[in-house]
């Protein structure tokens, strides 16, 4: 992975992404290990993303780098019209690598074929989010000790969650069995239900949350939002059907967890939280390894 | 009706290059998307034309006219089933039905109002995928998929 850039989780092979796994549980075991021993690291959130971009810097600090950059395009010479390209090859003067958010689609991939050194993409617009994909896979194997064979259940908008996209894409390569729980106005794309047809792996999809509950191990939420529905009916009448409730745990397996990207509103209502099966919280913290483990491989230090 | 009749229902050409077999309903398409409504060259077509191995066909004759590879590519996308048949003092020099290429760059735009190709200077670079007897675009860089619809060629 020494000085490749990562914009998409399919960039990585199943042996990378596992190995990526093992260096971060072993920041896991010791997050302050001064490695990047003053390196410079370019964090460029062209829009803004609080939670990430603190993941990000977290992540660098803890390591002994060091950060450069903007937490948004208004405070950038992107304001004044620069092109994408002409930010990324005058930053890369000035850093070993470079963490980048951007709104459009694509602008990460187009940023690592001209970058001299390497991105590590934070989103970009719609597509990819790969460290969230990341940290979602490391939170699955730590809480069920295998990545292999897993029945894992993805609950609300199915159709515009990268988040999902991405991990379901990712869960290909371990054989998993998905359980598809949305609105019909939001089920999973045929793109990426094409990479399961693929994989040779069974889905089934679902408008009842209650019944698949007990085969998972994984249940992983989210949010589903209104602007998502031209017709604000449409929305009242499945934004409930898709809230996740303690009593509704009851018959879940000993083993299941649930997670969920965060921000929540009020998919997962809060008495959740006190179950020992809540697992999202744990999973942000999850986030700052695996960039750990991330940014040392890229640079070559692990 | 003889082979020959046939052939006379479009008049032939004595160099160029005939486009035949081209799905009935593509035939503008294709016209639009070679730039033919500005060209000078002498060009005769007919649609819905009666064919043994599709039903309807259209069909393309261009009067000095050989085509580049980025040309036949965009045929390809538009009309797969496309037979591309060059001319030379009225005898056929050369016939090849029109493969659909793995990529193509620069020769079609992605659909997606966001994507980098469309928000700033980078030249598209797309997969070619064949689902269901379908051609899609799929994106080197928003990694959406374009389909056959939608595509606007440049
Ligand atoms: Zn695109």
């Amino acid at each position: 992975m020494k000085n490749r850039s990562l914009v998409s989780i399919n960039d990585y092979s199943k042996e990378e992404i596992l190995q990526i796994l093992e260096i971060a549980a072993e920041f896991e075991k010791e997050p302050h290990q001064n490695l990047l021993n003053g390196r410079v690291i370019a964090s460029l959130f062209f829009e803004p993303s609080t939670r990430t971009r603190l993941s990000f810097e977290s992540a660098i600090q803890k390591i002994g780098g060091n950060v450069v950059g903007f937490s948004s395009a208004a405070t950038s010479s992107v304001q004044k019209g620069e092109s994408l390209k002409d930010t990324i090859l005058t930053v890369s003067n000035y850093s070993d690598l470079i963490v980048m958010r951007h709104p459009v689609d694509g602008s990460s991939r187009y940023a690592s074929e001209v970058s001299p050194v390497p991105i590590i993409n934070a989103g970009d617009g719609a597509n990819q989010h790969p460290t969230q994909c990341l940290l979602d896979l490391y939170s699955i194997k730590k809480t069920q000790g295998t990545l292999e064979n897993l029945d894992v259940t993805f609950v609300g908008d199915l159709k515009y969650g990268r988040t999902v996209h991405s991990l379901v894409i990712a869960l290909c390569q371990f054989n998993a069995k998905f359980h598809l729980v949305s609105p019909v106005e939001l089920k999973l794309p045929s793109a990426v239900k094409r990479h399961i047809k693929e994989a040779n792996l069974q889905y089934e999809q679902y408008t009842d949350f209650a019944e698949v509950i007990p085969k998972s191990d994984i249940i992983y939420m989210t949010r589903i939002q209104r602007e998502r529905f031209p017709d604000p009916l449409e929305y009242e009448k499945v934004k409930n059907a898709f809230i996740l409730e303690n009593k509704m745990l009851e018959n879940s397996k000993e083993n299941c967890r649930i997670l969920h990207p965060l921000p929540r509103v009020n998919e997962i209502s809060i008495d959740v939280d006190d179950n020992p099966k809540a697992y999202y919280f744990e999973q942000a913290l999850n986030g700052v390894y695996v960039r750990q483990a991330l940014i040392a491989s890229i640079l070559g230090l692990k | 009706m003889s082979n020959k009749r046939k052939e006379l229902i479009v008049s032939a050409i004595s160099n160029g290059t005939v486009i035949d077999h081209i799905p009935a309903g593509k035939v503008f398409q294709v016209i639009r998307i070679l730039d033919l409504e500005i060209s000078d060259k002498e060009i005769y077509f007919g649609t819905n034309l009666e064919s043994k191995k599709y039903g309807r066909k259209g069909i393309i004759k261009i009067s000095q006219k050989f085509f580049q590879p980025h040309e036949t590519d965009k045929i390809a996308l538009v009309a797969p089933t496309a037979t591309l048949i060059e001319i030379k003092d009225f005898e056929v020099v050369r016939k090849n039905n029109v493969s659909i290429p793995e990529r193509v760059e620069k020769i079609a735009k992605c659909f997606n109002p966001n994507c980098v190709t469309n928000k700033e200077n980078v030249p598209t670079k797309f997969k070619v995928l064949q689902t269901e007897g379908q051609i899609k675009l799929s994106c080197h860089y928003c990694e959406k998929t374009t389909s056959q619809n939608n595509m606007v060629f440049f």
